[in-house]
């Protein structure tokens, strides 16, 4: 018999591939943002969906900070060989001159330099109309306000003030030359939507999401994964091994572990379930003051 | 969370899975403000349901302390509104999207601002709901708010309604105070279409009653609580399974082998198999395959995104809509929509605007604003030809190319669009489309008659469906070809001719023969100047009415008066009208008297025959003149043919 019933990730699933087509008929020259994360590995298998016989109709772009774990770095480059999309690779070449590091600079400066302004470098680089993100509306506050297409001006500003209405799935892709739109795919989905489309859908993922051995230092209540030699201990400090995983990924000194014996799926699902804290507690940046991620994403952060 | 969820997540994880795997998705918005205690209301689901982090809370209990309007150090509120205008002043600016899910549902709530200033974030919020939450605090009853927010709500088309009765604590928990509200809703809300199904809810948003838990302070209430309701009700989607509508939104061409037309299907069920028709080209073609990364399938619906295959080569683009063949939406550049202006910049009567529609954006004029309605009162007003943020009328549309739409009412997904502004790209409007049109325009000429009718109290009714929709709907215009010249001159030949070739062509038409209707509508009528006046009055008629459907007309009678061909003209529409003038020699069609009449009229036993002892009167400057003699009928279709080609081609 016919049912005419999708369950809800099977409805997500078909907004956001409506999302994606809409992009690619619409802008000129869009890019997806791809920052190796399990957000961005769901947003990539949704965009294979959308234009399925064919090949992705535009490039990804990976904004490279330098301290990315290395595990990330592999992974991004095997899926790039092995689903044989178009990859972009940017570092800010004045935060390599002046050498930026979250560990002489501070999180702020490191992410302002190598992560916003990086990003914005490469938007102007490529001359991008739309880039995709991966972003959910339950990880952070601000981002429950935010549209689906969410217009940035020549400076790549976002005013939450001034935000264009958006209604049923008639998405407004009208720009002036240099304005452009951070498009979110996955603005309806939450952690557990994209844990559960995962697993249905075998969606390969970064090892450091599952619990390992790894060496780690604690540091004001975060255990910091000594991924390379360039992280300097502070005296006294020696890093142990501990079983940790990652619930975000981001650049190594600014993402927190926590400690787990989650080593599958399920396991992680369960341990995610069952947490008390959220998703972005391990993100050291999004802790800078109180409206912290709002005023990042005024400036043209993601 | 629930706690029977709890125990499945530790003892089977992936038992668990399976039965959030299976959930439905609720969307719903909740309107009211802060002082009714909304976010108050949203805060307490997410709390109570455990869906909020303790790093969460813990930022919440810190601005309680520093903006907090509960004086204690728990408010609610502070954990929906996310912008930090909005912390600061205490009110909701925009809308926020917030996601819980029970171990029946998942949730999409849409919490939407209240105040009036923000009337367009409360239709942005509405627009992909199935269920409205509308809250009134029991201490002031239905308010002018609360009149706002219904009509908006039943403006975007929401079936369900939740009447969250709040602050029941302030009131005594007083079961009249209740009831008093609930009769006060009911009446005002009772011209509200959209609405099929309201509930009413008693309740402490602040205190928990009613929300998660039932009240223990309210026993006469016999009802679920809020959250109990919005997992059980059983929401007959706004989603239409009827009109298969699939709006082309991609072309995709991998290869030389495979031509697919990707896109989210509307409304309504499409199979391999089917007979569709691409509009607003009007070819058709049946449905060869449904392709998705995850295997073929036999059929899709609303909303699946998928990829069709056609049997045909056939040419599509963006824009473009797939429909059944024997189920067409309207086709048509005019109609009128109930608009929400959402611009600072005031909309102008006679403004372009580029209209976003399914996937096509076409540019469209705001031909007219016909009324405003005061959102406080429901009541209409004069717009005055300008709309300011926030208003919301009824507008006719004129767009520059015809559009494949159904009503709102009827289909969400096709009756609806945005307005676009061309210079500064905002979105400046949503609106939903009605079919009726306001006025009785340009389906038929201005009459001479009318006047005459009004004498006799008869009005011309307007109709909801105009010539132009039709035209549109067959893909030509609608021409009176009107063949007139002597008898034997070849109008009844050419006439036929004709109708065969545009038929061949793909044109519907039809041939109005002189004898023809002589035997039928026509019976009662002789030869007299006058019959033959009413003869030709009575065929203008009926040529009228079938160009008004649509329908091309070839007619062949002698009309020999220009006095009668100019009523003719004047019936049909100078616009439609096409004269020709088979101007064969009367030595020609004397030679030729194909009926012998010619012979009867020489001969006495026919009087009043046209050029024996009747004159006719020569068109002076005709569409086309043809003279058959000597020539074979082919060729003459053949010019009759050429000329009228792009006439009757559809517009551009």
């Amino acid at each position: 018999m016919e049912t005419y019933r999708l369950n809800h990730l099977q409805q997500l699933e078909a907004e956001s591939i409506h999302i994606i087509r809409e992009v690619a008929a619409e802008f000129r020259n869009p890019v997806m943002l791809y920052s190796i994360g399990k957000d961005s590995s769901v947003m990539l298998r949704l965009a294979q969906k959308a234009f399925y016989p064919g090949r992705l109709p535009f490039p990804l772009l990976h904004v490279d900070t330098r301290w990315k774990f290395r595990e990330m770095i592999a992974f991004r480059d095997r899926m790039a060989r092995e689903l044989g999309f178009e990859l972009l690779v940017w570092t800010n070449p004045d935060g390599i001159a002046q050498d930026i590091s979250p560990i002489t600079h501070g999180s702020e400066k490191h992410t302002q330099i190598m992560k916003t302004d990086a990003l914005k470098q490469a938007l102007n680089h490529y001359q991008f109309d739309a880039a995709f993100g991966g972003a959910r509306r339950d990880e952070e506050k601000s981002r429950a306000k935010e549209r689906i297409y969410s217009f940035r001006n020549r400076f790549h500003q976002w005013d939450p003030k001034n935000q264009r209405p958006e209604l049923w799935n008639l998405y407004n892709a009208k720009v002036s030359p240099g304005e452009s739109i951070r498009v979110f795919p996955l603005s309806n989905w939450t952690e557990l939507d994209i844990w559960l489309y995962i697993r249905r859908e075998n969606i390969p993922i970064v090892p450091l999401y599952f619990a390992a051995e790894r060496p780690v230092v604690e540091r004001s209540g975060n255990l910091i994964m000594v991924d390379d030699d360039r992280l300097p201990l502070l005296p006294g400090e020696r890093p142990q091994m501990r079983r940790v995983r990652f619930r975000t990924l981001g650049c190594y000194p600014l993402t927190g572990a926590v400690e787990s014996d989650a080593d599958t799926l399920e396991k992680i699902v369960q341990e995610m379930l069952l947490a008390r804290t959220s998703e972005r507690q391990g993100r050291v940046i999004d802790y800078d003051g109180a409206a912290s991620m709002e005023e990042k994403k005024k400036d043209g952060y993601f | 969370m629930d706690i029977p969820d709890k125990e499945l997540i530790e003892r089977d994880v992936n038992a668990y899975l399976e039965q959030h795997w299976r959930k439905d998705l609720l969307r719903f918005l909740t309107c009211g403000s802060v002082d009714d205690g909304k976010s108050t209301l949203i805060g307490r689901l997410l709390y109570d349901s455990k869906l909020i982090y303790e790093d969460q809370l813990a930022a919440v209990r810190r601005d309680s302390r520093l903006h907090g309007t509960t004086g204690t150090d728990f408010d609610p509120a502070l954990l929906t509104d996310g912008l930090k205008a909005e912390r600061e002043q205490g009110i909701t600016i925009d809308v926020a999207y917030r996601y819980f899910s029970t171990s029946r549902r998942k949730f999409i709530i849409a919490d939407t601002p209240g105040h009036e200033q923000y009337t367009r974030n409360m239709a942005t919020g509405a627009s992909n709901c199935d269920l409205a939450v509308i809250l009134i605090d029991a201490r002031h009853g239905v308010t002018t708010q609360t009149r706002r927010h219904s009509f908006i709500v039943s403006l975007l088309g929401i079936a369900h309604i939740v009447v969250a009765i709040n602050k029941m604590d302030l009131v005594g928990w007083s079961q009249d105070v209740y009831e008093a509200i609930r009769r006060e809703y009911n009446e005002m809300s009772a011209r509200l279409e959209s609405f099929k199904d309201v509930h009413f809810i008693p309740m402490s948003a602040l205190l928990g009653d009613n929300v998660v838990e039932r009240s223990a302070q309210m026993p006469w209430y016999q009802g679920p609580p809020l959250l109990r309701h919005l997992e059980q009700v059983n929401i007959a989607s706004s989603r239409n399974l009827i009109d298969m509508r699939f709006p082309v939104q991609y072309v995709q061409r991998p290869n030389l082998d495979f031509r697919g037309f990707a896109g989210t299907v509307a409304s309504g069920v499409v199979r391999v198999g089917d007979r569709v028709m691409v509009l607003p080209s009007r070819q058709t073609s049946r449905v060869k395959s449904i392709v998705t990364m995850d295997g073929e399938l036999d059929y899709a619906f609303a909303p699946q995104a998928v990829t069709l295959t056609l049997e045909d080569e056939i040419d599509a683009s963006r824009g473009d809509m797939l429909v059944p063949v024997n189920n067409l939406p309207f086709i048509s550049a005019e109609f009128d929509a109930m608009l929400v202006w959402m611009s600072e910049a005031p909309a102008r009567e006679g403004a372009d605007y580029l209209v976003k529609h399914t996937t096509s954006m076409t540019p469209g004029t705001l031909a007219r604003i016909l009324y405003e309605v005061d959102v406080n009162t429901m009541r209409k007003r004069e717009a005055n030809g300008r709309l300011e943020l926030n208003a919301i009328a009824r507008v006719h549309l004129s767009m520059h190319r015809p559009l494949a739409y159904d009503v709102y009412v009827r289909n969400h997904a096709t009756g609806s669009f945005i307005l676009v502004d061309r210079l500064t790209n905002a979105t400046v409007a949503c609106g939903m489309i009605i079919a009726r049109l306001s006025a009785p325009e340009q389906a038929t000429p201005a009459l001479q008659t009318d006047a005459a009718a009004a004498a006799r109290n008869l009005t011309r009714e307007a109709t909801l469906v105009f010539r132009r929709d039709r035209e549109a709907l067959l893909g030509q215009r609608a021409r009176t070809v009107w063949l007139t010249g002597l008898s034997g001159s070849g109008k009844s030949t050419l006439a036929k001719g004709l109708e065969l070739r545009l038929t061949q062509a793909g044109r519907l038409c039809i041939l109005l023969d002189g004898d023809n209707v002589r035997h039928g509508l026509n019976r009662d009528l002789g030869f007299s100047a006058d019959d033959r006046r009413e003869n030709i009055r009575r065929v203008a008629e009926v040529a009228r009415l079938l160009n008004d459907a649509g329908v091309i007309v070839i007619t062949a009678f002698i009309s020999p008066y220009a006095a009668d061909r100019e009523m003719a003209r004047g019936i049909i529409g100078d616009e439609a009208f096409r004269e020709v003038h088979v101007a064969t020699p009367l030595a020609v069609c004397e030679r030729r008297d194909v009926k012998g009449l010619y012979a009867k009229a020489r001969g006495g036993a026919l009087t009043g025959f046209t050029g024996v002892d009747a004159p006719y009167e020569e068109p002076q400057s005709p569409y086309l003149r043809l003279d058959t003699d000597g020539r074979e009928v082919d060729t003459c279709v053949s010019e009759l043919y050429s000329r009228l080609l792009d006439d009757l081609a559809p517009e551009r």
